[in-house]
């Protein structure tokens, strides 16, 4: 049936085009196959890169197009890394990205090792623990709003009850020293099943003869575990928190939607201080150069990630 | 049946320039600058800490491409 499809197709084709087509090498025929989604990338993420490179020696603004567009050489990059307040908001990121990702392995590997023991409906939480996941981060965004209202929402009458403070006095989005912890809790809790996830695939991934033999050696549960679960789950381990690491350095909606930065600038991390530098302020060139900072300690990041990944694989 | 083994052919590369190390040095140095970036301490760190990160990076890249 294929066959005869393939051949009436080969037929329909014009001779012309058919002689030229049998001209062309394999090499030939896989550049020809690979060269639109070449282009695609070429348009959609190189040449924005080549062009905010361009664009952070410059002064340009986006909201005044028609003005003259000054060279500025590293002066947007010099004043970037001597200004306090974009060192705050690194700062800001970095516990973010500690906190969530510290949270995140620790629960998701928690998580998938459970899941792994393979208890009767253990299928039915994976996918109830995946939901989550699948939600849209503005949804999980304006969710969380409610639940984290002092008046009406769930979470400060769970605390309330647990702890005994009234739920009005737990304001997690306007006080200093709860708002970026509510924003910790959201993303442990959209983003720990993905961890959990790849950290399941790990544990799957163990041959049972490996714990068959140990049992025969008379290895605790313990010791199976450091010597024989943690070594060969961790080449996964570390794959989830790379790409945690990259994702959250990135982090933006769930910011923006929860607080926007505030109160005042506690939970203003770097990618919120570029949105208000390129679409409140409109100092396009300048913010291109922040952009650009941002990329090169996320692809330094990735390099390392990647070497540490190669180093474990090896073992 | 010839019975010598095949010698390898012994590489020109330096010793001190291979992949191995050099991608170990340029790994240290993105991680130093990733620290400047993100530490709290001295606003000067954080001033160099892009410059030190790119030639990580940038070192990176081209030692990648070096013989082990």
């Amino acid at each position: 049936m294929l066959n005869r499809t393939a051949d009436s197709v080969a037929r329909a084709t014009p001779e012309p085009l058919a002689r030229r087509v049998r001209g062309i090498s394999d090499k030939g025929l896989a550049w020809l196959f690979i060269s639109p989604t070449i282009l695609l990338l070429l348009a959609i993420n190189i040449f924005p890169l080549f062009w905010a490179i361009y664009l952070s020696f410059t002064n340009y603004r986006a909201n005044r197009p028609n003005e003259v567009v000054k060279n500025l050489g590293l002066s947007n990059y010099r004043r970037i890394l001597g200004d306090q307040d974009i060192w705050i908001a690194m700062q800001t990121t970095a516990h973010f990205v500690f906190w969530t990702i510290l949270l995140q392995t620790l629960i998701g590997f928690t998580l998938a090792w459970l899941i792994d023991r393979k208890f009767r409906g253990h299928a039915f939480w994976t996918t109830i623990i995946l939901v989550p996941m699948m939600l849209s981060p503005a949804v999980v965004g304006n969710f969380w709003r409610f639940l984290y209202e002092p008046q009406i929402g769930l979470f400060a009458y769970a605390i309330s009850f647990v702890s005994g403070i009234p739920p009005t006095d737990i304001q997690m989005l306007s006080n200093v020293s709860l708002a970026p912890w509510s924003i910790i809790i959201v993303d442990t809790w959209m983003w720990t099943p993905y961890v959990m996830l790849i950290c399941l695939a790990g544990l799957r991934s163990i041959p049972e003869y490996i714990y068959e033999a140990a049992e025969v050696d008379r290895a605790s549960n313990w010791r199976q575990f450091w010597s024989i679960t943690l070594p060969m789950a961790l080449p996964f381990i570390m794959l989830a928190v790379l790409f945690r690491g990259i994702e959250n350095f990135k982090m933006f909606d769930m910011v923006n939607l929860l607080t926007g930065g505030g109160p005042g600038s506690t939970t203003e991390v770097a990618s919120i201080t570029l949105k208000r530098q390129a679409f409140e302020s409109w100092r396009t060139g300048y913010s291109s150069a922040f952009a650009i900072i941002l990329f090169v300690a996320v692809f330094g990041l990735a390099n390392i990630y990647v070497k540490a990944l190669n180093k474990v694989k090896q073992r | 049946m010839s019975l010598t083994q095949p010698t390898k052919r012994k590489s020109r590369w330096p010793v001190w320039a291979r992949r191995g190390l050099m991608e170990n040095i340029a790994t240290v140095i993105i991680a130093i600058g990733f620290l400047m970036l993100f530490q709290p301490f001295a606003l000067s760190l954080y001033t160099y800490s892009f410059i030190t990160m790119l030639f990580g990076t940038a070192m990176f890249i081209v030692v990648s491409k070096f013989p082990e």
